[in-house]
């Protein structure tokens, strides 16, 4: 069970802020995500949104434990 | 050295109180305190949305390397998150170094480098609904001003 966090736009689409997910890979929860949500799964594919596992921004597919805090990030507005 | 976010309003004379006291050989304070505009009615409410913990921690890297840059020997960035009425202080940065230059430079970089790539996320509330906000181009256009020249 990762905990998945949406900020910005991304909560307004989907409609949640904050889920808990149970998915073994970042690419599977992906597609779990998109498959329940397709607006949802477009906006998390959309230019300039970043991931953050643990607050660490990565790139590409990355293993999920049960603490895992998962974080979409659309692009940052500034203050 | 601090960077902190705020649900709560807050008033900068009472933050540069705070900031200057007990210094005696800093010899100059810079601030900035950033005010939510209403835009002739436009804007009812801003909302700002940081990720608690990421957002300070990004905002404090980029301090850190101002302090580096322009020797800084101090400072504090305090940003409002949530709802803020118009009128309100969104941000407060104060810069403390020997003289003067120092600290104006590295108040105007911290500004520049706030407003156009820290991690929060604006909407703006106006008479008929709210909408997302990116940055402007000149928000942009104001951050490059301090790109470091490329050697060779």
């Amino acid at each position: 069970m990762a905990r998945v966090l949406l900020f910005g736009r991304l909560s307004d689409v989907a409609g949640w802020r904050e889920r808990q997910v149970d998915s073994p890979f970042l690419s599977a929860l992906r597609t779990r995500l998109s498959k329940e949500d397709t607006s949802l799964g477009e906006a998390l594919a959309g230019p300039g949104v970043q991931v953050a596992l643990d607050q660490v921004i990565v790139r590409g597919d990355a293993p999920l434990n049960a603490a895992t805090e998962v974080a979409f990030l659309p692009p940052m507005s500034g203050g | 050295m601090s960077v902190r976010l705020t649900f709560d309003p807050f008033d900068p004379g009472e933050l540069l109180g705070d900031f200057c006291r007990d210094r005696s050989e800093v010899g100059a304070v810079a601030t900035f305190t950033g005010i939510a505009r209403a835009e002739a009615g436009a804007t009812v409410a801003l909302e700002l949305e940081a990720y608690p913990g990421f957002t300070e921690a990004e905002i404090g890297k980029i301090a850190g390397q101002a302090k580096a840059r322009f020797g800084l020997d101090d400072f504090a960035i305090l940003h409002r998150v949530g709802k803020i009425a118009p009128g309100e202080p969104v941000v407060f940065v104060a810069t403390a170094a020997r003289h003067r230059r120092a600290a104006f430079e590295a108040c105007d970089f911290l500004m520049d480098y706030l407003k156009s790539k820290a991690p929060f996320w604006k909407k703006e509330h106006g008479p008929d609904g709210a909408r997302w906000v990116e940055p402007r181009a000149e928000d942009h256009a104001d951050l490059k001003r301090w790109d470091e020249p490329k050697g060779g």
